[in-house]
């Protein structure tokens, strides 16, 4: 008998249908998959099974669930966890200042009474710090982690608190599923295997967890069972093992697509350069670049690729002003101010942030702001003279705007609608739909595909692939996607520990760029 | 850390310049401390669950005068009357903190600058109950208190039925220095230092670094952060007792106006942020704010030679104080920020 049994569940918000008719079965130590676009409706099932308070305030859901044979209705992640079901979210919940245990322990506090709580109430009952120590590390043992357990976690390294949380909620005595919403995207690769890792272990421990990720050779090589959704719909559901990488990607997507490499252009050595960048020293902590020199020549695709940590994001955050930087940038043989974002731009050069949320989009304004306020600000776009005042042309805005989201696919209520409730391609969108109406000679572009889906992500390539051939834009783009630098560069520069390793055509062979990631000198083992 | 350091630097050059003695001011530190540390002690339990700086114990020292024109009105003096004062200031209190933090809830991210504004609101009203409406609807039955008309409360009260009663309680035979309220005011701050091991201070912990994230953790943040606001509203109606029966007489319309400023400015110079404070920085700020406060005015009409600059001194510095404290805790987090890019710039450099 089924640990776990959804059957035929669908939701509407306000008559639209963005889940029907999905069922599921969860066994004891199960690992299941769950996979799908952004829109196909992971999402909504997860806060159905949670039982987040915005599904009871839109009028419920259809069908029935059922956890150990019992029907199972959450009106509230409280009365979830009760019985059981915990969640890991894709934001990470835990308190920087707080230690280890505490953080574990978050409001499941062991307490001792006292004569004080015995008059006032349960809320004034003493903390049990030895009580909690104990659990925090049955928890962490239990995923066999060694910390200290007595270190804020502020200063720990990212795959830590996913580890944290997930002991949050292994010490939940009575966890029978575990939700992991998208956990392994923030992770570097090596964090990540030791997560899978963890995983296998919670399984043999019986709990069983539904897997959500967009990474399909972790799905394939951590789960039993995949279910794949596709606009709303149970589109597959099937064992691990009867289905491969490629079949998934295309049912998910619903449509054939092939990966074509464009075609990769050399460059002459006397062709123009666009970007001289001469001993470039950039102090972007983690991502530090210590001494590179390069060339950008105009009209080139420049892909910029290396492991998490080696510095491959430092040169474009560099180049902007976004950390203090030394080092000469010539810009058409002229050179840029250094640590000045604005200057930078008024030099037409763009970039578009691997962190969309901070530092790529202004959360709380709408779409056509977003889109606009790059070029009102540096080319007095979208403005209108009244005498002496400078105002903004709204309907211009609006119109552009409404263009873009046409054309760019932008999925979202209206150009009204603030980014901070897009999904994060749609919000990658809205960045590259600033940089096209900001048009500038360079952008730069780092990881633009990071946490989206394939739909979206062979749009958001496609688009760049076009803004180069049709305006001659140069485009640097950084990213941990090798097959995505080759899929779109013509020149590939591979980082390693701050310092250009190689840089090799787009269409040299794979091993060539492995053998350079790890630090090999290529010509070394060519020779 | 600059924060104190530059303060005791001041002070240490105004106490030259004010040509007082050590004993002076060594007894005038020991009664301003006693009656400003509960005070103090009533701004720390907010900050710690994030919602800053309470402007609003200006309401809660209402709330302790109300207490003190009780027991003027029955004629109850001596300790009981201060105790009785407190007791009955403890409903007030809670109705206010009450009423505060719902406030509050509806202005995240804007505690201070609210709870400022609704200080100066509740001045209004209470001028309304004390001026307009005693007398009329409110019945006092003690006439020397109102003003000849019958109506409303006069400008100045005396306390000279409680005046230092707490502060010669039980000690008072053998010193004249204010003991009981120095171990009321310890008492205070071990009480926060407890309250902060049991479940709701570390509720409150928890609020005070990441709302969103304690909710979503299941903690209720809006019923918290009142409880928060009500905790601090009691011990500033405490506070202003302890203060009000050692200066003795009680200006009814104005005494509670500048409490909240006057603590703000003590805690800050104490070395506190928007974001942090201890005991420590309560009792370290109390004194060198007191101690500027002594030695600023003879310091300026030394050096000046006018008796005038003294009185402007003493506001010159409340005020200065304030925002002086709030630029140098901004420039000294700005300073870390730097050192730790130069630090890490070293390290790059060396590692070529």
């Amino acid at each position: 008998m089924a640990l776990l049994q959804l059957k035929d569940i669908g939701k509407k918000y306000s008559g639209n249908q963005v889940l029907e008719g999905v069922s599921l079965e969860l066994n004891p130590g199960e690992i299941h998959g769950l996979v799908g676009e952004n829109g196909a409706g992971k999402s909504t099932l997860m806060n159905i099974l949670f039982g987040m308070p915005v599904i009871h305030s839109t009028g419920g859901y259809e069908g029935e669930m059922f956890l150990d044979g019992e029907v199972y209705n959450p009106k509230t992640p409280m009365e979830a966890m009760n019985l059981g079901i915990g969640m890991v979210h894709q934001e990470f919940m835990l308190i920087p200042g707080f230690t280890v245990v505490e953080n574990i322990k978050l409001n499941r506090e062991n307490t001792r009474s006292t004569v004080v709580s015995k008059v006032f109430g349960k809320k004034l009952e003493v903390l049990d710090k030895k009580q909690m120590v104990e659990d925090a590390k049955d928890a962490l043992n239990k995923l066999n982690l060694d910390l200290d357990y007595n270190l804020p976690v502020k200063g720990l390294p990212v795959g830590y608190m996913q580890f944290i949380e997930i002991a949050r909620e292994i010490d939940k005595s009575n966890l029978k599923v575990l939700i992991l919403d998208e956990p392994t995207a923030v992770l570097t690769e090596s964090e990540a295997e030791q997560f899978l890792e963890v995983i296998k272990r919670l399984s043999n421990l019986g709990i069983a967890i539904l897997f959500i990720t967009h990474r399909l050779d972790e799905i394939k090589s951590v789960t039993d069972h995949i279910t794949i959704l596709r606009d709303g719909k149970l589109i597959k559901s099937v064992k691990t093992e009867d289905i491969t990488t490629i079949e998934i990607a295309g049912l998910m997507v619903g449509r054939d697509f092939d990966i074509t490499a464009s075609s990769i252009r050399k460059f002459d050595d006397d062709s123009e350069i666009a970007l001289k960048i001469e001993e470039l020293y950039v102090n972007m902590p983690g991502e530090a670049i210590k001494g590179i020199n390069l060339d950008i020549r105009k009209g080139e695709i420049l892909g910029i690729g290396g492991l998490a940590g080696q510095g491959k994001l430092g040169i474009a955050n560099g180049i902007i002003g976004l950390y203090p930087t030394r080092g000469k940038i010539y810009k058409d043989g002229k050179e840029l101010p250094l640590n000045n974002p604005r200057e930078v731009l008024e030099h037409e050069i763009a970039f578009l942030s691997e962190d969309r949320k901070e530092v790529g989009l202004l959360l709380d304004e709408p779409i056509d702001f977003n889109i606009a306020y790059t070029s009102i600000e540096i080319k007095e776009d979208f403005i209108k003279k009244l005498g002496p005042l400078k105002i903004v042309d709204k309907i211009k805005v609006r119109d552009h705007s409404l263009d873009m989201i046409k054309k760019l696919d932008i999925r979202c209520k209206d150009q009204k609608q603030h980014t901070r409730y897009l999904s994060g391609g749609n919000q990658q969108k809205v960045c590259i739909a600033r940089a096209l109406t900001f048009n500038p000679d360079i952008l730069m572009v780092s990881e633009p595909t990071r946490g989206i889906d394939i739909g979206a992500k062979n749009l958001v390539l496609d688009t760049l692939l076009e803004l180069n051939k049709k305006y001659n834009m140069t485009i640097i783009i950084t990213s941990s996607e090798l097959a995505e630098l080759k899929q779109v560069s013509d020149r590939i520069a591979i980082i390693t520990e701050g310092k250009i390793q190689t840089i090799l055509p787009a269409d040299a062979d794979d091993r060539l760029f492995g053998l350079a990631m790890s630090g090999e000198d290529i010509k070394e083992v060519i020779n | 850390m600059i924060v104190p350091i530059v303060f005791m630097a001041i002070c240490a050059i105004g106490f030259y310049y004010s040509g007082l003695t050590f004993d002076f001011i060594f007894d005038e530190m020991f009664f301003r401390l006693s009656r400003n540390l509960v005070l103090v002690a009533s701004l720390i339990i907010p900050v710690i669950s994030g919602l800053g700086l309470n402007f609003g114990i200006v309401i809660g020292a209402m709330a302790g005068q109300i207490g003190l024109l009780f027991i003027i009105n029955y004629g109850i003096g001596g300790m009981t009357g201060i105790v009785v004062a407190m007791i009955v200031s403890i409903p007030f209190a809670i109705l206010f903190g009450y009423l505060v933090g719902l406030v509050l809830n509806r202005a995240k991210g804007k505690e201070m600058i609210t709870s400022m504004i609704l200080g100066f609101f509740a001045n209004g009203i209470y001028q309304l109950v004390f001026i307009i409406l005693v007398g009329r609807i409110i019945p006092f039955s003690n006439k020397s208190m109102m003003v000849n008309s019958g109506q409303g409360l006069k400008n100045t009260i005396d306390l000279l039925s409680i005046r230092k009663a707490f502060d010669n309680f039980i000690f008072g035979g053998m010193t004249r220095l204010p003991i009981a309220p120095l171990i009321f005011s310890g008492i205070i701050f071990l009480f926060i230092f407890l309250f902060f091991k049991t479940k709701l201070g570390q509720d409150m912990r928890a609020i005070g670094q990441n709302m969103q994230i304690a909710s979503v953790a299941g903690i209720d943040v809006d019923k918290t952060r009142i409880k928060a606001i009500v905790i601090s509203t009691v011990l500033a109606a405490w506070g202003q007792i302890i203060y009000l029966q050692n200066l003795g007489t009680f200006n009814t319309y104005t005494n509670h106006e500048q409490v909240g400023l006057f603590s703000v400015a003590a805690l800050l110079i104490g070395g506190a942020s928007v974001e942090k404070a201890t005991w420590k920085e309560a009792v370290i700020g109390t004194l060198l704010f007191h101690l500027l406060f002594i030695v600023s005015p003879l310091a300026g009409q030394n050096l000046m030679g006018d008796a005038q600059i003294g009185e402007y001194f003493r506001v010159f510095v409340a005020y200065g104080v304030i925002g002086f404290a709030l630029i140098l805790h901004a420039m000294e987090k700005r300073n870390q920020i730097e050192k730790m890019d130069r630090l890490n710039f070293e390290d790059n450099k060396a590692a070529n």
